[in-house]
């Protein structure tokens, strides 16, 4: 794993690291590759034409260049910006789709960093996305320098001490965290539910939270309909911290250790506990900014069904960016515009959303397998790497 | 590796066809627009039945329509939005979940048709914040809120249900006590008192109480086992006979009845015999939500010009809803059922 992470100060080595670079990029863009291809596939099964479908996705997550150029001559000439709204609408949303992709998907990795295996995100993401709406709606009357970052700072909290609770436990007592994740999830899905029917629901007869107030709501940069919020470059802010913490600091090294090789690691006087317990302490937080900056940025309330399984999607995301702050930023682009342009491919071209997650599930396949990729497209294993995800029981 | 650049190459050929191909020709003929909400299309409740009413006008009427499935709440917003730019005629959202971006999305759009199923506007109450807690503070003349009466159809249900049970003892739970939810249990409720007071009898009604505003809710509209333990425990109560109004939660209570052979189930918004029909040999009856009819008819107004926003309500006279075959029914309560509809329809007997 190491050998990812030592920087390269020396120019001459500079055209040997950028080589390594695309040996890491080959593996996950062919995976991409083959999964919209074998999407085509069931596309052209189901009876419709794939051109036309990913037509529209690409339409669809990244808008029409010619419609963006002449939305810029119309509000040049007239002023009206109308156009150009439209025109920049497709490629705002999927990076508004983005935004949470980014945050659960550092959640998962950091957790594989340490050799912990997260399922927990979703349920983590519940409660983050609970507790800065409950803060965003019960304060009243504060300036928004203090309420958002009080009500984003909530939602960290909340997810971290819920993905703390299997940390602990693990370290503790030595339950597996993939059980345990997965139990907090049942009873954040229907604590969520009693909240919303009970101590949290709005005035009304919506099963919903009240709306947050303006104050805690994540600065938008345009107006209506775009939702282009603060959140995104948030969320990149957070994949730099992540990458920082684990690779340029002590404990982001011992936590690296740790996943490497614990018995190791403990040999060298590392505190495993503290480590398996902090981790799920940050990764819990990571999705709890998830949650809060879907709900602060985008929906400013929360109700049943308020993600799409972002915290699941989530562990597709670490495994595709190769646990890399860096690479779970470009998968979360990628599923962010993938999803995204889905809402045009369904309108335009009548293929379900669901197809979606099936090109997601054949990547997540190919990456999980590399050998079927390496084997397909002929490349030759370059060397023997072994990427520690997570470990069996009592370990 | 050669391979490789093969496949490169021709994947840049066809993104250049893509993009070259994409748009697509629209057509003049009126478009029709549904958003679901988080059910889905295929949700064989909800979604599907105000969908089935766009196959008909599509199959009828030669409208274009369409569906848009939102998956998660921030997809109600982008989905309306994306039938707009593709200048819809008539948006049909559905849910009350979508209440509030319908309302705002009318607001922007005056040219636009919406009608909303299972919800209405003004929907504001005292305190609340327009276009954030509710939809409009006031009627909107471009929507058209879709709503139903199902306490009339449920009073035919619980006085069928009276009339049926052996052990004098009937059931019923919802989902989450909306009132969309609720107008069903009320009517069922009122229906197995009106039995009582005709004949004399003591039906108790398990799990729905008007007066008290309340009763049994499972909290959520997707948990089959959910559904399942409140049925095992309404039997264990005495009840053998339950409706539940909780979506796909009542398949889970249809599934206990089955293996156990101890209860009988009352459909709600489709007739179950059909849109469940593996379990028809327990479903006593359903109370039928037509919501295809009322989307059907608000599609014909809207290509007509006859369309005008403020509130439909379907009733057992307008057949917006009704009552499938009772299972078994002797021709003394199928008479006695068509004289209480007529009772209803011409006011002469209250649903609630």
């Amino acid at each position: 794993m190491s050998n990812t992470t030592t920087p390269a100060p020396e120019t001459g080595k500079k055209e040997k690291k950028s080589s390594s670079i695309w040996q890491e990029l080959l593996v996950p863009v062919l995976a991409v590759v083959t999964g919209l291809i074998l999407g085509a596939i069931v596309i052209v099964m189901s009876g419709e034409n794939p051109f036309r479908a990913y037509g529209a996705l690409f339409a669809g997550s990244f808008g029409s260049p010619v419609d963006f150029f002449e939305g810029i001559r119309i509000y040049f000439t007239t002023g009206e910006t109308a156009a150009l709204i439209k025109a920049i609408y497709p490629f705002t949303e999927s990076l508004v789709t983005a935004t949470p992709y980014i945050f659960a998907g550092l959640s998962v990795a950091i957790g594989f960093r340490c050799g912990l295996f997260n399922i927990g995100a979703e349920g983590q993401f519940f409660i983050g996305a609970l507790s800065s709406a409950f803060v965003g709606y019960s304060i009243k009357g504060l300036p928004m320098i203090i309420h958002l970052p009080l009500a984003i700072s909530a939602g960290i909290l909340g997810g971290a001490l819920w993905g703390m609770i299997p940390g602990y436990l693990k370290a503790r007592f030595g339950a597996h965290e993939v059980v345990n994740t997965i139990m907090m999830n049942w009873i954040a899905f229907r604590l969520s539910d009693w909240l919303l029917n009970g101590p949290m629901k709005a005035s009304g007869f919506r099963p919903v939270t009240p709306n947050v107030e303006a104050s805690a709501e994540l600065p938008r940069f345009f107006s209506d309909p775009l939702r282009f919020n603060l959140g995104f470059f948030l969320a990149l802010l957070a994949a730099y911290l992540v990458y920082w913490f684990l690779f340029k600091t002590t404990l982001g090294f011992e936590i690296r250790s740790v996943g490497a090789n614990p018995d190791a690691a403990k040999y060298a006087g590392m505190n495993i506990i503290r480590n398996f317990v902090l981790v799920m302490f940050i990764s819990g937080g990571l999705a709890g900014m998830a949650g809060a900056s879907q709900v602060l940025g985008v929906d400013h309330w929360v109700g049943q069904g308020f993600s799409a399984g972002y915290g699941f999607d989530a562990i597709a995301l670490a495994l595709l960016g190769k646990s890399h702050p860096a690479g779970v930023v470009l998968a979360a682009l990628l599923f962010g515009f993938l999803r995204s342009g889905a809402t045009d491919m369904q309108s335009m071209a009548r293929i379900p959303v669901d197809i979606i997650s099936i090109v997601q599930g054949m990547i997540i396949v190919f990456i999980a397998a590399p050998d079927i990729i390496r084997w397909f497209y002929r490349i030759r294993t370059a060397k023997k790497e072994e990427t520690v995800l997570t470990r069996g029981w009592g370990s | 590796m050669k391979k490789f650049y093969f496949v490169m190459a021709a994947l840049v050929v066809a993104s250049l066809v893509i993009t070259a191909c994409g748009g697509g020709a629209s057509s003049n003929a009126f478009k029709v627009g549904q958003v679901t909400d988080l059910g889905g299309i295929d949700d064989k409740s909800f979604n599907a039945t105000a969908y089935a009413g766009v196959e008909k006008a599509v199959a009828e009427l030669g409208v274009e329509g369409k569906y848009l499935e939102s998956t998660q709440q921030a997809d109600y917003a982008k989905n309306i939005q994306q039938f707009l730019d593709e200048d819809t005629d008539l948006i049909i959202t559905v849910g009350f979940l979508l209440g509030v971006d319908t309302a705002t999305a009318a607001k922007a759009n005056p040219d636009t048709m919406f009608a909303i199923v299972d919800y209405a506007y003004p929907d504001c109450w005292e305190g609340a914040v327009e276009g954030k807690d509710c939809g409009s503070t006031t009627e909107i003349s471009n929507v058209l809120g879709l709503t139903f009466s199902t306490d009339q159809a449920g009073f035919l249900a619980g006085y069928a249900a009276a009339a049926s049970t052996q052990t004098g003892k009937v059931a019923t739970f919802g989902g989450i006590n909306l009132p969309t939810v609720n107008i069903f249990m009320k009517g069922y409720e009122a229906g197995v008192n009106y039995y009582n007071a005709q004949k004399g009898t003591n039906v108790e009604v398990l799990g729905w109480s008007t007066e008290a505003g309340d009763g049994s809710f499972t909290g959520n509209f997707d948990s089959l086992d959910d559904g399942r333990s409140f049925a095992e425990s309404f039997v264990q109560e005495g009840a053998d006979i339950i409706m539940p109004v909780a979506g796909p939660v009542g398949l889970g209570s249809a599934a206990y009845c089955q293996e156990s052979g101890s209860c009988k189930i009352i459909g709600v918004d489709t007739d179950w015999t059909v849109s469940a029909s593996e379990y028809s040999d327990i479903i006593l009856t359903s109370v039928l939500k037509n919501m295809n009819v009322a989307v059907y008819d608000a599609i014909k107004a809207a290509q007509s010009g006859d369309f005008a926003g403020g509130v439909y309500v379907g009733t057992l006279a307008n057949n917006g809803v009704g009552i499938a075959n009772v299972a078994g029914a002797s021709d003394e309560l199928k008479s006695e059922l068509d004289a209480i509809k007529q009772g209803i329809i011409d006011g002469t007997i209250s649903a609630q």
